[in-house]
């Protein structure tokens, strides 16, 4: 057992999981269980969102310092819009507006690293640069109508199984996939092999400039999928569904035990950050808790898992 | 009897599992200029750092001027003593002008018109040391080359405000000078001698330690093992004290490779950064040494063929693949967060794929295999890789090259702070390699590795400057190319 | 994260003659960059009097730069975290706090809003010790610092409104002749800044923490020390952005300033700072805020239409940054 123990504790992802479920007894003692299994459901409802574009930015910023996605809540808002306005509330023209949706996403992120590579502008200024952009085509495009999602996508959003929301379960299995890819591929290898040391990667023989390539667009197309479902599930897209990702996606990463230094990703600890940030948040609000308190512990919370969890991540010099 | 400027009593100091100091007693009088040499890793540097108050010793003492000052020994308090430093890698910051530069190690530099009064200093001090510099003092450090900024911190480490000057640790201060204003340095430093300066000179060019230094020191493993005046010593008892084995001529190879060397060229390159030079070639199965004073272009001659083993149809010409070791481990090598294993195979990740996947079992097995073929010592390929001490690093790096498919290997002085027998392993391996056929461009500071070499490109400044065959790798014939254009 | 610029892969020096040319043309070429940001300064500018004449009046000047104070405060803030290779995340809503604290606290009872502040400045000062001593990264405890923040400010005014004191907006509403009090008051931010920073003894130990932290400690300067002053500066600079703010506006909201840590950023940027090495610019930075400030006011006056204006300004700051990469490739050849 305390074997077990001491060697859970080393995982990064452990933290999170423990402030997760600790929050959670803490409501339902407070609430004397009622409403137990629903607070879970509905953690799991919104946290799907957050674990999405999380696992992207989780990828860039292993790719090292220096390197995250700003422009996510934009890319899920020009998603969104695209897909619902192509969809235009007709089950029939689903999949056209998901690939319209995913092929703009795509376009974003080959934007992106076009603006870090050839423009050489660091990742941060050049996110933030396109996400302007980005954002202004969405406004522009959407001029500000809310067009209904489909039933089909509606259905699929909103759907759950036992209690389980079907989208948790894809989300689930992607997560499981990107875990597969960062330990088995070369893709993820080289991924990880950037965040810890660019230079001795290329000088290892791995493609760096493709792959950091490739992992802007893959964060670029998760915020597309997350953009399409939750306009679903939020019944439309909306110019200001974005806002709060962008915090957020760095949040559950962090508090999950990626290393911002790079080079260490950890997809277990986004699915318990999102999760905690989520009940957390309920928590507070069962408590009667004003908006301003919740963000102040919003806040405290961040800094106490970085500075507890973050000391012994320091190896880098 | 002149009196003690700084005294070393017993000092200590481990890293993880490698002793770096294992006691050393050391003395420096006043107005003395003590001169210290030994192999690389000998624990040279890490001693001056003890001194230089940036490193602690595990144990020992130190006292300065007859005062115990070991107790709170830091930075602060050994430039407070008159204690300073021209450290290997550099410590001027590159965003600040040598002006600027001054002032950081100068707390009396303040105040009204301290720039003016840092400018006046640190020029002054350059042109007493180097007569015709042509630095400017308020150029940013950063926009200097390499020569000018050690110069530039030569004269900031001579340069005097409030605090004393007693000691000054020059390491390898020559290093990236060029021959007229390394002499013009230890002109300079014997002038300062004279004055009742004390200086420690650490340096790998022999000639300049015996002639310039009253006495010498040598260190091996950690440990003072000789130390004599100056003139007690001659190159050859020098090199006898540092236990250099390798440099009896005995080991050298007969030279009955060169019939087994194919006439395929591998690797045809001219370095793009020099105007004038000469190209390079190497034959598949060849071992090719390049040499010369370090830093003069070979890392950037060997990074050039790796880029152009990637890119084909450039002006680097390259047949196959090509693979790097890294001598500067921590920059250019490992990769701290992962293990051994990790670290060997991640340049073989596409032949140890099934399907998509990489497998596993397939990776435990490369590693596994490394692990015995090279002598990794380690319980198990899975611990980090910094569980290992600095050789065995070197060696998973070997073994990431050797195991890939590569057809070039490129070696960036990848012995550097590796022990002895290690070397041994490692020489055997690249003769054997070398005669299945691959070839090997072998960057090297250290003049014996070139006899296993079969022939030695000569860098000065970006070009190369010499082409030495198989009977003219010696000391004599590599320096006096190295040095040829002012000497 | 840490470059020490004296990396083995360090050009190393070619043929003398060679060199000196190169010299001549890295110079030409630092200049060149060094006025970047004055130039697109000029073309925006130039731009919005072409776009609207009444504009290149002492009145239309005040008018467009008003806002140009508070962001150019911010962005120096911003800068001094830069300089010691951090990044402040919170910058925005930190304002916008210090906004909140000053239209309730500082105008109802004065001594009490004058601690608030300081408490600010000592927070800020904590939070370089907390990132220097457990070696955390800024971006992660500037990050959930800005929720500490924004949460405070709700609870200080959980609804838009109080009053900026009367004195604020006095300052504010200053007329100078000739030259509009917006750009006397940035030109006079920028040069006290300069002064302390770029020529001051003290302003170099500052920045030569950012460019090699090795060589400082070996130096035998504490990084701590160093980086709590640095903080404690943005701190201030901080707090000066806030009330300056609401002595324009005249009333504060939380999120009155939450736009301002991107501005900032950029502000930094686009004025020549670079994010690691302690490379700034205090006049840069300065002009970076006005370029930005100045880009809304322009957008509006060319007519573009509303939804694109958010766009453009995104398109700017690409540009100014894309000349920057431009005259840099030559450099990076050296």
């Amino acid at each position: 057992m305390t074997g077990m123990w001491s060697k859970l504790r080393q995982q990064p992802w452990i933290w999170s999981f423990i402030a997760m479920i600790a929050v959670w007894l803490a409501t339902i003692i407070f609430t004397r269980g009622q409403g137990a299994g629903d607070i879970l459901t509905a953690a799991l409802s919104f946290a799907t969102f957050t674990i999405v574009i999380g696992l992207g930015q989780m990828m860039v910023i292993t790719t090292g310092p220096g390197n995250v996605d700003l422009s996510i809540p934009a890319t899920i808002t020009l998603s969104g819009v695209v897909a619902m306005k192509i969809m235009d509330t007709d089950n029939a023209r689903l999949l056209i507006g998901i690939a319209a949706a995913l092929g703009v996403s795509f376009l974003v992120g080959l934007f992106n690293y076009g603006l870090i590579r050839l423009l050489r502008i660091p990742p941060i200024i050049a996110t933030l640069s396109s996400s302007f952009l980005i954002l202004s085509t969405a406004i522009s495009y959407g001029r500000g109508i809310r067009i209904k999602p489909p039933p089909m996508l509606d259905d699929f959003a909103t759907a759950k199984v036992l209690g389980v929301p079907v989208a948790a379960i894809f989300v689930a299995l992607l997560s499981l996939a990107i875990a597969i890819v960062l330990k088995r591929t070369r893709y993820g290898r080289t991924v990880l092999a950037i965040g810890q040391n660019p230079r001795a990667a290329r000088l290892a023989g791995l493609n760096v400039d493709l792959t950091r390539f490739a992992t802007y667009v893959l964060s670029a197309l998760l915020a597309g999928v997350c953009g399409i479902v939750l306009s679903g599930f939020s019944g439309g897209a909306a110019l200001n569904m974005g806002e709060g990702f962008l915090l957020a996606s760095i949040a559950v990463v962090v508090i999950g035990g990626t290393s911002v230094a790079g080079g260490r990703a950890n997809v277990p600890g986004v699915w318990g950050a999102a999760l905690f940030i989520y009940l957390l948040d309920t928590m507070l609000n069962v408590f009667g808790a004003s908006a301003g308190i919740r963000l102040i512990m919003t806040g405290v919370i961040i800094i106490a898992v970085i500075t507890i969890a973050g000391g012994d991540r320091a190896q880098r010099s | 009897m002149p009196k003690v400027a700084v005294e070393l009593t017993r000092i200590t100091k481990s890293f993880g599992a490698v002793r770096a100091l294992g006691g050393v007693d050391l003395m420096l009088a006043e107005g003395e200029c003590l001169g210290l040499v030994g192999h690389n890793g000998a624990g040279k540097s890490t001693l001056m750092h003890v001194l230089a108050g940036t490193l602690r010793p595990d144990s020992g003492s130190l006292a300065i001027a007859g005062e115990d000052v070991s107790a709170h020994f830091s930075a602060a308090t050994a430039s407070a003593h008159g204690i300073r430093c021209v450290f290997q890698e550099l410590s001027l910051c590159p965003n600040l002008t040598l002006v600027e530069n001054a002032r950081i190690t100068h707390r009396a530099l303040k105040g009204f018109g301290w720039k003016a009064r840092a400018r006046k200093l640190i020029a002054a001090k350059l042109d007493e040391i180097f007569p015709n510099h042509g630095i400017d003092v308020d150029a940013e450090a950063g926009d200097l080359n390499i020569g000018q900024r050690q110069m530039a911190e030569i004269a900031r480490a001579f340069t005097v405000t409030d605090e004393p000057l007693r000691v000054v640790i020059l390491d390898e201060p020559t290093s990236s000078l060029d021959a007229v204003t390394a002499k013009q340095l230890l002109t300079f430093m014997r002038r300062e001698v004279a004055k009742g300066v004390s200086t420690i000179l650490i340096s790998h060019l022999l000639g300049d330690v015996l002639d310039h230094c009253d006495r010498i020191a040598v260190m091996k493993d950690g440990k003072v093992v000789a130390e004599r005046a100056a003139r007690d010593f001659t190159r050859n008892s020098l090199v006898a004290a540092m236990g250099a084995a390798a440099e009896t001529k005995s080991v050298r190879q007969i030279r009955s490779r060169a019939a087994k060397i194919s006439t395929e060229i591998a690797v045809a390159a001219t370095p793009e950064t020099a105007g004038r030079t000469a190209s390079l070639t190497v034959n598949k199965g060849e071992i090719v040494g390049l040499a010369g004073l370090a830093g003069h272009g070979q890392t950037r001659m060997l990074i050039q063929i790796f880029e152009g083993a990637r890119k084909p149809g450039g002006a680097t010409k390259v047949a196959g693949e090509a693979a790097f070791i890294a001598g500067d481990r921590q920059s250019d090598g490992i990769f701290n967060l992962w293990s051994i294993g990790e670290n060997t195979t991640v340049s073989s990740l596409k032949t140890l794929r099934r399907g998509p996947l990489i497998a596993a079992d397939r990776e435990a097995e490369m590693a596994r295999d490394w692990k015995e073929r090279i002598g990794i010592r380690t319980p198990d390929m899975n611990d980090n890789i910094l569980t290992l001490s600095g050789g065995n690093q070197q060696k998973a790096l070997f073994a990431r090259a050797l195991g890939s498919k590569a057809d070039i290997v490129l070696m960036d002085d990848p012995m550097r702070g590796v022990d002895v027998s290690t070397k041994l392993e490692v020489y055997d391996m690249i003769r054997k390699e070398a005669e299945a056929g691959r070839s090997f461009v072998w960057y090297t500071t250290e003049i014996d590795e070139l006899s296993h070499c079969d022939r030695a490109y000569i860098f000065r400044n970006g070009a190369i400057v010499a082409e030495l065959g198989p009977d003219e790798l010696t000391e004599d014939k590599v320096l006096h190319a190295s040095f040829a254009e002012s000497a | 994260m840490t470059n020490y610029g004296e990396s083995r892969n360090h050009p190393f020096l070619s043929y003398r003659d060679c060199e000196s040319r190169m010299t001549a043309l890295a110079l030409n070429r630092k200049t060149l960059r060094a006025l970047l940001p004055l130039l697109s300064l000029v073309i925006v500018l130039v731009a919005t009097f072409y776009a609207q004449p009444r504009t290149m009046s002492y009145f239309g000047l005040n008018l467009m730069l008003q806002y140009a104070v508070p962001i150019a405060l911010a962005t120096i803030a911003q800068m001094f975290i830069i300089t010691v290779n951090d990044l402040d995340l919170s910058i925005g809503p930190f304002v916008g706090l210090v906004g909140c604290i000053g239209a309730t606290y500082l105008n109802d009872t004065p001594l009490l809003g004058i601690v608030a502040l300081a408490l600010c400045i000592a927070a800020y000062a904590a939070m370089a010790a907390l990132i220097h001593l457990r070696n955390l990264p800024s971006i992660v405890v500037t990050l959930g610092a800005s929720f500490v923040w924004l949460g405070i400010a709700v609870l200080i005014l959980p609804s838009p409104g109080g009053k900026a004191p009367d004195w604020l907006k006095a300052i504010m509403s200053l007329q100078v002749p000739v030259v509009p009090f917006p750009i006397v008051a940035a030109l006079a931010i920028a040069a006290l800044v300069h002064v302390g920073l770029m020529t001051s003894s003290y302003g170099v130990i500052m920045r030569g923490t950012g460019g090699n932290p090795r060589a400082m400690a070996r130096a035998g300067w504490s990084e701590l020390r160093t980086k709590m002053a640095m903080y404690a500066l943005a701190g201030l600079f901080g707090v000066l952005s806030g009330l300056s703010l609401i002595g324009l506006t005249t009333s504060a909201d939380a999120h009155i300033a939450d736009r301002y840590t991107l501005y900032a950023i950029a502000g930094v940027i686009l004025g020549g700072g670079e994010f690691v090495g302690g490379r700034v610019s205090p006049f840069g930075a300065v002009i970076g805020a006005l370029t930005l400030a100045l880009a809304g006011s322009f957008l509006i006056f060319m007519r573009i239409s509303p939804d694109w204006q958010i766009g453009a300004q995104g398109a700017i700051l690409i540009i100014v940054l894309a000349l920057r990469a431009l005259i840099n490739t030559g450099e990076a050849r050296r």
